[in-house]
């Protein structure tokens, strides 16, 4: 067993934590403010894509990171206009974020590399190997103090929970929104970011594989905190790790199944959201668009 | 009136998709109106372009009916992905059982994997029966959570679909695939579990078009659920459930009762895709082969407007885009299939924020503003 459980493992699980922790992170400002957002696949995908091309075509991933952060955010705009400006329904307009997102990266590598969905490979110099995990360090206390510490928050959590009486004490509710969406955007693009050009070195389609529900599912595991969503994704990343180590290894001569390591968070999603163990209360307005009194 | 009214917003979607759609082929350096006119010529030609088309559409209308009827109870089911995997292995699972699969192994030897040997007579209904049932049962699970526990049902729906994709693997992968097999697919199933293609009594159809008898089941499905919602006491129930919950609780109605049975019905729907992939089509269980199906119905009953005729029409247009997807690959300079997806994108964007035309066009007086 100790050929399995040893620091590599620890590692791993670090790094397969930190996408889901960046975009579940995102998810939270969104969630927290009263807008669902099952588009975190769809976010990730703009991020890694937007990243690896141009990280291939500037020569730096910086310049890689922050285009990824703002095509997150420019996607996560369109959603934040459907669902806030046009009321659209809030799981309508992510899922079809998450198609457009599996289409346009497709459409567009085809286009400007003329390759099925994949980019080019960017060089070894160009990689980003632990500047997103660092990242995401941060952004936990980071994010516990904007949302419990400033105004901001404040502010956040109370078009979340009462928009009403949010409005009535003068905060925009539908401001507040959007600010809160875009952030999810933009971090989760850099989820994106770290698995393109941090984890592997190139774009490849529908390179999230179902990352971005898995964050969401640590988020509602997390109970919408910042830090219990950061334990969540440890937890749902050490899952992951092990499932690999397991592949392939022998037991007693059987083939260990990795299938019932990978569905543990999953079930556990499901348990908790049933109030099997704990309770896990959303947003009170999570998935209402607000409108005035008139 | 009420009709075109209907029809109104989900044409001007479509309409509007395909403007923007054209304007991304443009900007890739493609001819919009060339490659429009390749992905719906394909799909037009007989026999060929309409035979792939209806194939195409078929799992699409499952899907959508299926989405259609959980949201008609005011219920999201994006687990139509899950129970259409779930539903799909169990009906070949009962086509290898009881359909007597015996294939060679390595050292020529027969392995057989069957139980039994049925007749078709009694096999595929056995199967189509495994599919439903599965695939309700799959959808039932998440309706009763929210029933029971007031889980909302899009995330157990959606951890519903990794954990069926999971488990589905898992048994492929250690019992049912053949050994050897590089491909994750089970062994093949009993040929009397296959149902006909439609070449086969359609005059003028070749045989060689993997059309079949499914679609005619698509087709039925359209008519039962439509039956069912609007002339049941069960559906007026489940309508009822969905137009205001609180008021159908006071008017006797067992809400909770009806979003299980709705989740059930929607899941059995979906797992009617399992018929036509299986018994009409691979004749085996083959590992992630819904190409987004469970997704793709949302937007399918969307832009049907939750109503068996809309979903039918919907469906058919979202399979001539999938059939034409295929020509554009193969024949534009740039432009590849995946525009499919990026339409299909918008126009659920477009009808979802309905809104945004809601406004010109009561502005100019053409329709009467809503109640909201």
């Amino acid at each position: 067993m100790s050929d399995i459980f040893n620091v590599g493992l620890l590692l791993s699980a670090l790094r397969l934590a930190t996408p889901l922790l960046l975009a579940a992170l995102g998810g939270l400002f969104s969630e927290r403010a009263g807008v669902i957002n099952i588009a975190l696949e769809g976010l990730m995908l703009a991020g890694a894509f937007t990243a690896a091309s141009v990280t291939w075509y500037a020569g730096s991933p910086w310049v890689g990171l922050v285009s990824a952060v703002l095509a997150g955010a420019l996607i996560a705009a369109v959603h934040a206009v459907a669902c806030i400006r046009y009321r659209a329904d809030q799981v309508v307009s992510g899922t079809a974020i998450n198609i457009l997102l599996t289409g346009v990266p497709a459409l567009l590598s085809g286009a400007f590399f003329l390759s099925s969905g994949s980019t080019p490979q960017v060089p070894q110099e160009n990689l980003i190997p632990w500047t997103p995990i660092v990242i995401a360090g941060l952004l936990v206390p980071l994010t516990y103090y904007v949302l419990y510490y400033t105004p901001f928050g404040l502010r956040l959590r109370a078009v979340g929970e009462n928009p009403e009486a949010a409005d009535a004490a003068g905060v925009s509710v539908n401001l507040m929104r959007y600010a809160a969406v875009l952030i999810s955007g933009a971090l989760a693009g850099i989820g994106g970011a770290y698995l393109s050009i941090g984890q592997s070195s190139l774009f490849t389609r529908n390179m999230s594989a179902g990352r971005g529900f898995i964050a969401l599912a640590a988020l509602i595991f997390g109970k919408w905190r910042p830090v219990q969503t950061m334990l969540a994704c440890l937890l749902f990343g050490f899952t992951e790790a092990v499932a690999i180590q397991l592949q392939g290894v022998r037991f007693g001569g059987e083939e260990i199944p990795t299938q019932f390591v990978q569905i543990i968070p999953y079930v556990l999603t499901i348990v908790v959201l049933a109030g099997f163990i704990g309770t896990s209360r959303a947003p009170r307005a999570l998935g209402i668009p607000y409108q005035k009194e008139k | 009136m009420k009709l075109l009214r209907e029809l109104l917003f989900p044409v001007i979607a479509v309409l509007v998709a395909f403007v923007v759609g054209g304007v991304i082929v443009w900007v890739i350096g493609d001819n919009p109106f060339e490659v429009y006119g390749l992905l719906l010529g394909s799909a037009l030609t007989w026999p060929d372009g309409i035979g792939y088309t209806l194939f195409y559409a078929t799992p699409l209308i499952f899907t959508g009916l299926a989405v259609a009827v959980a949201f008609r109870c005011g219920l999201l089911n994006i687990g139509a992905e899950g129970q259409l995997y779930a539903a799909a292995f169990a009906c070949a699972w009962v086509s290898i059982k009881l359909g007597g699969t015996v294939i060679k192994g390595f050292d020529g030897s027969p392995i057989a994997y069957g139980w039994a040997s049925l007749p078709a007579v009694l096999l595929v209904p056995l199967a189509l029966a495994a599919a439903m049932v599965v695939g309700g049962a799959w959808g039932a699970v998440p309706g009763w959570l929210k029933a029971r526990f007031g889980a909302h049902e899009v995330i157990t729906t959606i951890m519903m679909n990794f954990i069926a994709v999971s488990l589905v693997s898992y048994f492929t992968q250690y019992y049912y695939k053949a050994p050897g097999d590089p491909i994750m697919e089970s062994v093949p199933i009993g040929e009397s579990a296959h149902i006909a293609r439609l070449g086969s009594f359609v005059p003028g159809l070749p045989e060689r078009l993997p059309l079949n008898v499914a679609f005619l089941l698509a087709i039925l499905a359209c008519v039962l659920v439509y039956v069912f919602l609007w002339r049941t006491k069960w559906g007026y129930e489940i309508r009822a459930t969905g137009a205001n919950p609180s008021a159908a609780e006071y008017g006797g109605i067992n809400v909770r009762k009806q979003i299980i049975l709705a989740m059930a019905v929607s899941g059995a729907l979906a797992g009617m895709v399992g018929i036509n992939e299986v018994l009409g089509y691979r004749y085996r269980y083959y590992h992630e082969f819904s190409a987004s199906y469970g997704f793709t119905g949302i937007a399918v009953a969307l832009l049907g407007r939750n109503h068996p005729v809309g979903v039918f029409l919907a469906a058919i247009l979202f399979g001539m885009l999938i059939r034409g997807g295929i020509f554009v690959d193969a024949f534009s300079q740039h432009v590849t299939k995946d525009l499919v997806e990026v339409l299909q994108a918008i126009v659920i964007l477009f009808v979802a924020a309905e809104a945004l035309f809601r406004g010109p066009f009561s502005r100019f007086g053409l329709l009467k503003r809503s109640k909201v």
